[in-house]
């Protein structure tokens, strides 16, 4: 059976060239960059230009980039540098829809003693920003409001809220692991002070992440260790996952333009040929600034894990914000954000695509989810009674 | 992903005794959309009162529906006494075991069943009375009980698998805790907080509260903590491992431990770390 790939904005296929890159740095060039002679010297000069392949990315410079394990790392270390940094200050403002690396993380300060404001979504997942500007307060040390979210795609305009956010002086942090490499981003023109990325979102593999600090951001590191990363990261890099970054930050430049055409128009056409074969389903997330490999699409009266492996008997993999996927009994906090009615949030399945697609897979999928839905809500007591108060058709 | 048996996987993918049936001798539902799963179940007797027919309806995930299906092939040619005794566990047992965190969908199937059977007898539907303990799920104290006796609860993440109570916010998580207390028979009151103290007493009782009621939270995330000294109400310690190194351990010892030791101790107490 092939596997149809479409929950890119869980992990990603890295890429052959990425992988091509990355593999002498196993067993042949394994010098540790810190080292005083020319074997590990080499391997720290490919690891400057791969800095500078992630810096031009995001229109940061080299100096600006530090390597990290992942996006949670780049995070975490984020927040709290941002409040080490501002010891005086004991408020922080994030969102209802953050990835649990930022949710959890202010949860947990808030239980310690800091106050805390969660940004509310309106039905199309789009952010309260007027709320957002009317709490901020002398005492606010940090902001983090992510770029676009992981389940609705939904682009939130960071450039506006960075410019009111700096012009009160506050640390304004951005979680753009799922924006990268699908829109352009620039942190020069949007003044953001500190944004994370994740390597295995775009074609790099799992275990590498990228913080970058804006030349002058106060900061202390979160691993202290050795000198690495200018003394903002201790641990020995991990040479091979860098390099391969460095490569996978290339390849996101090339292909951007064909994640905002060719993809797009995968997903449009999933999209609308899904809503036009299912009745009742709805696209959960505003659809005119969304990330142009994602929808998010809920079902009425039938439950994702059951979509989920239905699904996956026939090789496709996509997630879904319903409850029983994740092990807890509610919805995704995403879609409960939202409002999203029940009817909807339990069946909600994301797609989300990458230049791997091809316009068969996508056939591949229209073809077989309509009828994975119908016999669900064959089953469903709720869609039978939904049925029954309809009037009769003819 | 959840690691479903092939039967469990079998009758998700090809449910039994799907459907409803239009005059049924009794029918019973439970759950709801808002909770996430919900299932429906329709019985009819022959002339010798055993069940005969039997069809169901589920919304749900794929152990809901699995669940569903295999209760509906165990109680066919049974009694309505035969099929009462069928418990939760034997659901589970039949389709091979359930992920523990899907056991409540077994539950479901069960409580379904005895609505069917109280509907044929004419009775009410007999929803236990009870207080509502979980207001996420609306689970009652005395459902929380029944699972607990009937399946040897021990934490509150077992009480949440099986009957989703506490699932939710949270809030209810020490309600959840002194019903398992009463049930098994140890509720342990808390220690009384002593009148005044002599040095040496606060000092073995700030010891003791670290050793009981601190230490074990942080060696769990790989840190220790360490009783340097105690001047009056001052109480001075060192952090240890990854609680050295870990940015939020300020925190930590602010609000953890100078709040357990307020508590346990003497309100009076401020910790500061060396």
């Amino acid at each position: 059976m092939k596997t149809v790939y479409v929950d890119n904005n869980a992990t990603t296929r890295v890429a052959p060239q990425v992988l091509e890159a990355m593999l002498p740095y196993f067993s042949e060039d394994y010098g540790n960059p810190s080292s005083m002679h020319s074997f590990g010297g080499n391997v720290a000069k490919k690891i400057r230009l791969a800095r500078s392949a992630v810096a031009d990315l995001i229109g940061a410079g080299p100096d600006e980039v530090v390597f990290t394990s992942c996006g949670t790392e780049s995070d975490s270390t984020a927040i709290t540098a941002a409040i080490r940094s501002n010891p005086d200050k004991r408020h922080i403002i994030t969102t209802r829809v953050e990835h649990p690396a930022i949710k959890n993380l202010c949860e947990h300060l808030a239980k310690n003693g800091y106050r805390l404001t969660v940004v509310p979504v309106d039905c199309d997942g789009r952010l309260d920003t007027d709320y957002l500007y009317k709490n901020l307060s002398d005492d606010t040390a940090v902001v983090s409001v992510m770029w676009a979210n992981n389940e609705s795609g939904v682009i939130f305009p960071i450039e506006e809220i960075s410019r009111a956010v700096k012009d009160r002086n506050i640390v304004f942090h951005t979680d753009a692991v799922q924006a990268a490499g699908k829109i352009p981003i620039n942190v020069g023109s949007t003044g953001v002070d500190m944004l994370s990325l994740s390597g295995h979102k775009i074609h790099a593999p799992k275990g590498i992440g990228v913080l970058y600090i804006r030349r002058g951001t106060k900061f202390s590191p979160f691993l202290i260790g050795g000198h690495q990363e200018s003394g903002r990261r201790g641990g020995t890099e991990n040479v091979p996952a860098v390099i391969g970054l460095g490569r996978a930050c290339e390849l996101a430049a090339e292909h951007i333009e064909e994640e905002n055409t060719r993809v797009k128009g995968l997903r449009d056409r999933l999209e609308s040929a899904l809503l036009n074969r299912i009745p009742h389903a709805i696209v959960n997330g505003d659809r005119d600034h969304r990330l142009p490999n994602t929808t998010s699409i809920g079902f009425e009266y039938v439950e994702g894990e059951a979509i989920l492996l239905m699904m996956d008997a026939l090789g496709i993999c996509a997630s879904s914000g319903s409850a029983c996927t994740s092990g807890s009994l509610e919805p995704s906090h995403v879609l409960r954000a939202m409002g999203v009615p029940f009817t909807a949030a339990h069946g909600s399945i994301r797609f989300s695509l990458s230049i791997y697609n091809t316009e068969e897979e996508i056939d591949y999928v229209i073809e077989h989810l309509p009828p994975i839905i119908a016999r669900l809500r064959q089953l469903s007591p709720f869609w039978q009674e939904f049925i029954k108060k309809q009037p009769a058709a003819g | 992903m959840w690691d479903y048996t092939d039967k469990v996987k079998d009758h998700f993918l090809n449910p039994r005794n799907v459907g409803e049936i239009e005059h049924p001798d009794g029918v019973g539902q439970v759950g709801s959309l808002a909770c996430g799963d919900a299932l429906k179940l329709y019985f009819k007797l022959d002339e010798n009162q055993r069940i005969s027919e039997v069809k169901f309806q589920t919304f749900g995930c794929a152990s809901a529906i699995a669940s569903s299906s295999a209760l509906t092939e165990m109680i066919k040619g049974l009694t309505l006494e035969e099929a009462a005794r069928i418990s939760n566990e034997d659901i589970a047992r039949y389709l091979g075991g359930l992920p523990k965190e899907k056991m409540h969908c077994s539950v479901m199937g069960r409580d379904a069943l005895e609505l069917a059977i109280a509907d044929f007898r004419g009775q009410k539907a007999q929803k236990p009375e009870g207080r509502i303990v979980c207001e996420c799920f609306g689970v009652t104290d005395l459902e929380i009980e029944r699972a607990i006796r009937e399946n040897n609860l021990k934490t509150i993440e077992d009480v949440t698998a099986y009957v989703k109570a506490g699932g939710g916010c949270g809030n209810c998580h020490d309600n959840i805790q002194e019903i398992i207390d009463a049930v098994m028979g140890q509720a342990h009151p808390k220690p009384q907080k002593p009148g005044r103290l002599t040095n040496i007493q606060k000092i073995k009782l700030i010891e003791e509260t670290l050793e009981r009621e601190i230490r074990p939270a942080l060696k769990k995330d790989g840190g220790d903590i360490e009783l340097i000294d105690v001047n009056g109400n001052q109480v001075v310690v060192k952090l240890r491992g990854t609680c050295a190194a870990c940015s939020a351990s300020q925190v930590t010892l602010k609000h953890t431990v100078e709040s357990k030791l307020r508590e346990l101790v003497t309100p009076e107490i401020v910790v500061e770390e060396v």
